[in-house]
């Protein structure tokens, strides 16, 4: 039974050590921020952050990352309270169609923004390109990190 | 803009939770009337798609459905607009089977055009109801009272709110869709970029989708996909599965194979433990992605004459081409996904499907149950651009539910299951013969196509759900008709827009299949465009013309003009300066022929020594008609552009006698970040004018116009998507 600190705050969760982290976030946790895209770490749909870096939740066993700190789309800000890169991607110019690669976009863009607060357009679609998006927002999404670098 | 502003209410917003008024569908035994707007015809009550509800709410009810275009905002624009209320009061119920107007599947470009004018001219009645009760009440003639956010206010002061209106059957009154809509200029919403509602709740993971639904006592499912469609279960020793701790039970009816357990992991590795344990009879099969174009030339097919203007002089050369199109993939981030109950008598089904009426029909039929007893109810979930597994998931789950009676199971499918069994868009070949005279003009025009079927969508018959092939009592995927007018389903498009001396146009339909295949974003239309601006391109420059005054040679209808003529002055047609290695590129359509005018134009660098493609960038006109959501618009034909350049320079469904081999992103790649290009979009807003549908106008022109920018810059005309850099060396090195 892994003890998982997600978010600030510290769980033990049910399944087994060997069980994807995306399991025990989503099933046990009740956590809607990663989603289950391929399994197979091709997509980032799943991304949450372990101790500040971007980290595939569905090929990653909820024992590897025990005592480390796990943050999810949830813990960047709230529907009351988002985060500025979350209400970035909030505004007139969706930034996205469906969303449902959104959580590791916005994941991706928060790791990168951490170290390299006002990165180029060229620099945040490199840091992007593991993302796969299908509905072809990708410019939009670009365009929505770019703001969010430049809000104080 | 938050229409659904709390938790409960975006799951309610969705239509996941069965909501405090009766079970009833409000479009039963209502006799369609012909002269509504849209989709109005089939609910003509005021009731079925407005309620006045208590806390300052109105609830607007919907069949079409949110996949991630947008819908859901832009109705309720309208609808804010015409009952002129604030858009932070409407709550949204759509594609509940028991609750919503059965506005058949979300699809086809035509949500704004069918329930976006229900939508507006329903508001619009319900004003006037709403003021010829607060006349009576006030003791004040209607013409005189002022509306704003809900409340009527009469020239003496006096007001009432729409809440202290309505108490009950009000608006239980037919629709005339005749009242008066209000003047563009005192539209607070329409026509204006309205942050979208659903937008807050996925950017901070509150729940809305589908896959957030876990309802009490939920169990996970999974199914043992065959290993080839034709697959028949020889034998199968489920012991060792079944005994497995947090299996609940091994499901198997016929070659149908299912697992049932408390946890999705323990789920994954029981499906794979049968996989293992399972035999299976593989007929063997010998098409290829490579062999399906002749395979396709070679069938019996059902030949029609959809277009046939003969030529009073068709004198001149004969210019010839063959253009094909691959299989291609819907490809969903988010695989497909259902949760089903059966709650005493009644299968509740939440799915993501576009066809949520007809896909509970279907089910019904497999499970042998009443209509009635199926409830189905849409729930967002991941982009689908067309029939992909969602139905499917959801017939899964409900076979599962069926075994376990009270216990919700939830059906989430694997990325492989998602990219080997989704039904594809169908590969097509298309043979384009033109007479041509010695000023390189067009005399005639031959045009013939051939596909298999782009329509096997649930439509309410069991034997178009995946899994009812495989049951001990089988369905039979029922023979596929290719549905529709003529120009609508493989045809789309097939007619050009052109008014050439003579044009003929023939479909041959081919209703067998080589791979599983339905509806995909535009059906034949991207082929059919991609055919027939290709070979407009290559007549311009056998004519040694621009590409672009060709075709206005032949382009009479005045918005169509316009659209083009505005692309190429986006991409700075007339002056542009050639470099080496780059070249630009035209394409153009209206979409069906009769929904949104398209152009994109776009520039390209070809990389002679490796083949690679880059697209520079790309730019778009539109004439959508009256725009409700200018971004919205934008998004949809911009997306539109992303994917088509992903078709055409990437994919295609690999496949040969072992089955399918494009079986995750890898082994079937989709555009990324770095390769998308910049974009710009512009629109011709028509006030005034019929919604023209936009959501698969782009695709299309992107791929000729791809295809002759590369002509452009390499002087290799490439007829058969995708190229690949393998493929534009080889067109190179020829």
């Amino acid at each position: 039974m892994p003890s998982l600190k997600v978010n600030g705050r510290v769980y033990d969760v049910p399944g087994s050590a060997d069980a994807p982290l995306l399991f025990a976030l989503r099933n046990d946790l009740k956590l809607n921020g990663p989603k289950f895209g391929c399994g197979l770490s091709q997509c980032g749909a799943c991304l949450v952050l372990v101790d500040g870096q971007p980290v595939r939740s569905c090929v990653t066993s909820a024992g590897a990352v025990e005592g480390q700190e796990i943050t999810t789309l949830e813990g960047l800000g709230t529907l009351e309270n988002p985060s500025r890169l979350q209400k970035a991607f909030m505004t007139e110019e969706a930034a996205m169609q469906c969303g449902y690669c959104i959580n590791g976009v916005i994941l991706r863009a928060k790791a990168l923004l951490d170290q390299n607060p006002k990165p180029s357009e060229g620099e945040v679609r490199l840091a992007l390109d593991g993302n796969l998006c299908r509905c072809g927002a990708q410019n939009r999404m670009v365009r929505a990190v770019l703001r969010a670098s430049r809000e104080p | 803009m938050n229409v659904q502003p709390t938790r409960r209410g975006i799951i309610k917003g969705a239509g996941a939770l069965v909501i405090g008024f009766d079970i009833f569908n409000p479009a039963m035994a209502q006799a369609p009337a012909a002269d509504l707007p849209g989709d109005l015809k089939i609910a003509p009550k005021v009731s079925s798609w407005l309620r006045i509800e208590a806390g300052g709410k109105v609830r607007l009810l919907v069949g079409k459905v949110e996949i991630g275009q947008g819908i859901l905002t832009a109705v309720a624009q309208l609808c804010a607009d015409e009952l002129d209320i604030d858009m932070s009061r409407l709550v949204i119920t759509s594609g509940d089977t028991r609750l919503v107007p059965d506005e058949g599947v979300t699809a086809g470009s035509f949500s704004m055009p069918n329930c976006g004018s229900a939508v507006r001219a329903v508001s619009a009645d319900a004003r006037q109801i709403l003021l010829g009760l607060a006349a009576a009440r006030l003791g004040s003639n209607a013409a005189a009272l002022k509306t704003a956010d809900g409340k009527i206010t009469a020239p003496d002061g006096k007001s009432v709110t729409y809440w202290e209106l309505v108490a009950g059957s009000e608006l239980e009154v037919p629709a005339t869709g005749k009242a008066p809509l209000k003047p563009a200029a005192a539209r607070r919403y329409a026509g204006k970029s309205v942050p979208r509602i659903d937008i807050p709740a996925k950017v901070t993971g509150a729940p809305v989708w589908i896959q957030d639904l876990r309802p009490e006592g939920m169990l996970h499912g999974r199914v043992l996909r065959p290993p080839a469609y034709e697959a028949k279960l020889v034998s199968l020793d489920a012991g060792d599965v079944e005994k497995t701790a947090g299996v609940i039970k091994v499901v198997r009816d016929g070659s149908f194979v299912g697992v049932i357990a408390e946890r999705e992991e323990t789920a994954i590795d029981a499906v794979d433990a049968l996989r293992r344990a399972a035999k299976w009879d593989v007929p063997a099969k010998s098409e290829t992605q490579d062999t399906v174009h002749d395979w396709m030339l070679a069938q019996k097919s059902q030949d029609v004459v959809i277009k046939n203007t003969p030529s009073a002089a068709p004198a001149g050369a004969s210019v010839e081409a063959v253009y094909k199109r691959p299989y291609h993939m819907h490809a969903s981030i988010g695989p497909s996904t259902a949760v089903a109950v059966l709650d005493g008598d009644t299968m509740r089904i939440q799915s993501h499907s576009q066809s949520i009426f007809e896909t509970s029909a279907a089910i019904a039929e497999m499970l042998g149950m009443e209509k009635s007893k199926v409830h189905g109810q849409h729930v967002q979930g991941s982009g689908c651009y067309g029939h992909n597994g969602a139905d499917d998931a959801a017939a899964d789950a409900a076979l599962l539910a069926r075994a376990v009676p009270g216990r919700p199971v939830r059906i989430q499918w694997s990325r492989n299951d998602e990219h080997k069994w989704e039904p594809y868009g169908s590969a097509m070949v298309m043979k384009l013969k033109a007479a041509v005279d010695a000023k390189g003009d067009i005399t005639d025009w031959t045009y013939d196509l051939w596909s298999t079927s782009h329509g096997t969508r649930p439509s309410g018959k069991a034997g178009n759900l995946l899994a009812a092939h495989y049951l001990e009592k089988p369905f039979a995927l029922p023979t596929p008709v290719n549905a529709g007018p003529p120009n609508f389903a493989a045809d789309r498009n097939a007619i050009a827009i052109y008014e050439f001396p003579g044009q003929k146009v023939t479909t041959h339909f081919i209703t067998g299949f080589a791979a599983r295949a339905s509806s995909t974003r535009g059906l034949g239309a991207y082929a059919n465009v991609f055919a027939i601006e290709s070979f407009m391109d290559e007549l311009a420059h056998r004519a040694k013309a621009d590409p672009l005054e060709y075709r206005l040679r032949y382009l009479k209808d005045e918005r169509g003009r316009a659209v083009l003529q505005k692309a190429a002055d986006m991409l700075g047609w007339k002056d542009w300066k050639r470099t080496p290695g780059r070249g630009r590129g035209i394409g153009f359509a209206r979409y069906k022929g009769l929904a949104a005018y398209n152009a994109v134009a776009m520039e390209v660098e070809v990389d002679r020594s490796t083949g690679r493609i880059r697209v520079l960038r790309a730019v778009s006109a539109n004439d959508t008609g009256e725009v409700v959501s200018p971004d919205g618009v934008k998004n949809q034909i911009e997306g539109g552009i992303v994917q088509s350049l992903s078709w055409t320079l990437k994919e295609g469904v690999r496949f040969d006698a072992a089955g399918v081999r494009s079986a995750d992103w890898i082994s079937y790649p989709i555009l990324t970040f770095s390769e998308v290009p910049p974009i710009e979009v512009e629109l011709l807003d028509k006030p005034g004018l019929a919604f023209l549908g936009t959501g698969e106008a782009s695709q299309g022109p992107t791929g000729a116009a791809l295809a002759n920018a590369v002509f452009d810059a390499a002087g290799v005309r490439l007829r058969e998507a995708p190229f690949t850099p393998a493929k534009v060396k080889a067109a190179l090195q020829s």
